[in-house]
């Protein structure tokens, strides 16, 4: 408790902590709420809620860290991971998840289950299971007398996933594809009636989400650490910020990527860094609470 | 039919080939092992290191004439079962290996939280179990008859930077308890340890622990603590959270920019943090249960020096890397076998039992007694410091081959 009183104390003492917690947060939310797009995208098109998120995240991380390891340059493997990932992400749509996107709920949600623990172990075979990192040899910015540190590398990589995200908002809203895209997730059989393909909107839909997850991968792989088993923890944010933000609400994913990064952060430096996780999971159940309650409220209004 | 009789006599002369190959070979005896070991999991690393140890020793001891009970010689096998680094599989293995592979003695798993859920089912069977890798103390207060550790408990880890951290302060003319200590370690047994160890010796100095925090078991960023640091200026920081906890903590310190005199981590080597880091890595303090500098030396290893350069010819793929502690103890524990099976005489699993607690031996590792409890009580723990890339012996002093470099920079 002291500790607690202790930590709350220095954000006051030293105001200058608050800009670097939120700064911290919102590098590392810009990543889950990457992940989280992709989520809801498959979420949202095709009804599957996809377990193995996360371990889409660290394929791509270790796509990228092989590269490097092979003497490519490290900015290379962001458009390597998103490329490879997608190649696999078609792979893993044709012999799995199309068998069970008709399926009720628990399939879907067991099959990818699976899938998760197949890739993590597929990956730490591979790659073992020390944890991996790429090092960049920029330097790192430092203002406010070297208290707020911005390293270039995060830097590129949190502009590189902002790239990414304006690209595919673009490309969902201008291209033939993406208002396919839209229009299947809307009503899939009036799509059908209206002459798409459906098949191959949902395996493009799921190798673009396998995509965004494998490039948001290779820029983790840049800034902190991967590991074939980290891949759940990208998967519990994933699925907190689209629950938050709702399906199909694109700047709300990206908002509450954010938020949630920074709130982390600040129950990391409150509570002890050891909680910094519970804290996700914490504002789920809020969420989800909240959820509950407004849905309560709109059936009274119904009645 | 013609076919298949061929095929049957084929496959009786090739059976017969195999016998008469054992009997070249077979004039030693076998004596089965059994270890259930984390070869896939977040352990896997680090078992399969505590593996290549075993099957090392294993083979050196063949070459070295093998283990000789009551004048018949004898060479080890082992059978290994991958216990995905769980717990509760881990103990079902071995009760596997004890019931129905029939195995008399153990070796041990990776890590104390898997030691912790084995010793309990080899307690039940009476099986003797020598194990390496597990060094939770936690694992030494359950009146355990059957359980040997080799290596030193884990309070010790890191223990000995705050007897370090009292000396420099005096050197600058302090007071020991004017030192302010940030501790961060991981929430799991092995951490735990290493955490109460460094605070009941903090608290003998009667220094301040400033930052006192646990690490999430998948940790990446630990950015919150480092922030923490910067503010509170501790004068030594403890880190311990496995090879992600030192990967993490020497990649933050370095970008955050982090001045704290002196700075003691677990798992430096597991890490490679001096290959992927480079000088960043530099002027840390990396605790270890043994290093190749050692003068230690036994007849059948040589001295640690030559243990690592035998083992790196055995295994090529430590070549470029130093060889981690976690296999030289367990090289050590698999040696704890033959010394107390030739001086049983006998292959009766409690005469071994009893030959085992009653060891006193020296070895390439260090030296080996047990106390009651089961843990070794004859070897001390190391403290090296990454100088220019390389691992330093600091500390105790009286191992120590250099000098420290404090304050850091």
């Amino acid at each position: 408790m002291d500790q607690i009183l202790g930590n709350i104390g220095l954000l006051f003492e030293f105001p200058v902590v608050n800009l670097k917690i939120i700064l911290d947060g919102i590098m590392v939310g810009a990543l889950f709420a990457l992940a989280a797009y992709g989520l809801a995208l498959v979420w949202g098109v095709m009804n599957v809620k996809n377990l193995a998120q996360g371990d889409f995240v660290i394929a791509g991380g270790y796509v990228s860290w092989w590269l490097v390891q092979n003497g490519f340059p490290a900015l290379l493997g962001v458009p390597v991971a998103f490329v490879v990932m997608w190649g696999i992400g078609w792979v893993v749509y044709k012999l799995v998840i199309s068998r069970v996107i008709e399926r009720d709920l628990f399939t879907s949600l067991l099959a990818t289950f699976g899938l998760a623990i197949m890739m993590a172990q597929i990956l730490n075979l591979l790659f073992g299971s020390d944890t991996q990192s790429v090092d960049l040899d920029y330097d790192v910015l430092y203002f406010f007398d070297g208290f707020i540190d911005v390293p270039i590398a995060k830097l590129i990589g949190v502009l590189m996933a902002s790239a990414l995200a304006a690209g595919v908002i673009i490309f969902m809203k201008s291209s033939r594809m993406g208002q396919a895209i839209r229009a299947t997730a809307q009503d899939a059989r009036a799509a059908r009636v209206m002459g798409i393909d459906t098949e191959k909107v949902y395996a493009f839909t799921f190798s673009l989400n396998s995509a965004i997850c494998g490039a948001a991968g290779a820029i983790i792989v840049m800034v902190w650490v991967i590991q074939p088993f980290y891949g759940i923890s990208y998967s519990i944010r994933a699925f907190v910020i689209v629950t938050a933000a709702g399906l199909g609400n694109l700047p709300g994913v990206i908002a509450a990527g954010l938020g949630i990064g920074a709130l982390e952060q600040y129950g990391a430096h409150i509570f002890g860094i050891g909680y910094q996780q519970a804290i996700a999971v914490l504002l789920l159940l809020l969420v989800l609470l909240v959820r509950l309650i407004q849905q309560r409220r709109n059936r009274q209004v119904l009645k | 039919m013609k076919k298949l009789s061929l095929l049957s006599i084929l496959m009786a002369s090739v059976s017969l080939l195999f016998s008469q190959a054992s009997l070249a070979a077979g004039h030693c005896g076998e004596i089965h092992l059994g270890s259930a070991i984390s070869l896939t999991g977040k352990y896997a690393t680090n078992g399969i290191h505590a593996k290549n140890g075993y099957e090392y020793a294993i083979q050196k001891i063949k070459d070295a004439g093998g283990v000789m009970v009551d004048g018949k010689c004898y060479n080890f096998k082992v059978t290994y079962y991958d216990d995905e680094s769980k717990g509760d599989r881990g103990a079902t293995l071995a009760e596997r290996l004890i019931s129905q592979d029939k195995v008399q003695y153990m070796l041990g798993p990776y890590s104390s939280g898997l030691t912790k859920a084995i010793a309990p089912v080899t307690e039940k069977y009476k099986i003797p179990m020598v194990e390496a890798e597990g060094a939770s103390r936690s694992l030494f207060n359950k009146g355990y008859k059957y359980l040997f550790a080799v290596l030193s408990t884990s309070e010790q880890y890191l223990a000995s930077a705050v007897t370090l951290a009292a000396e420099m302060a005096e050197k600058q003319g302090k007071k020991p308890s004017s030192v302010k200590v940030a501790i961060a370690v991981e929430n799991d047994p092995f951490s735990l340890d290493i955490r109460a160890g460094v605070s009941e010796d903090a608290a003998k100095y009667d220094m301040k622990v400033v930052i006192d925090e646990k690490l999430p078991r998948d940790l990446s960023d630990m950015s919150a603590i480092l922030t923490k640091v910067k503010l509170l200026k501790p004068d030594l920081l403890i880190v311990s959270g496995h090879s992600k906890g030192a990967a993490t903590a020497v990649r933050q310190i370095d970008e955050q920019n982090i001045k704290v005199p002196m700075i003691a981590l677990t798992h430096c080597e597991a890490a490679d943090v001096t290959g992927k880091f480079g000088d960043a890595a530099n002027d840390i303090l990396c605790s270890t249960q043994w290093a190749e500098t050692l003068s230690y030396k036994d007849p059948i290893f040589g001295t640690a020096a030559e243990y690592e350069q035998g083992f790196k010819k055995a295994f090529p793929e430590y070549k470029d890397k130093s060889v981690p502690y976690q296999t030289a103890q367990a090289t050590a524990a698999v040696y704890v076998f033959k010394d107390a099976f030739e001086r049983a005489g006998s292959l009766d699993k409690e005469k071994v039992r009893d030959a085992i607690a009653a060891t006193d031996l020296m070895t390439f590792y260090g030296g080996i007694k047990f106390s009651d409890a089961g843990n070794n009580i004859a070897k001390p723990m190391v403290l090296r410091q990454i100088q220019d890339g390389k691992y330093n012996v600091v500390a105790p002093s009286a191992f120590a081959s250099h000098k420290l470099n404090w304050p850091r920079k």
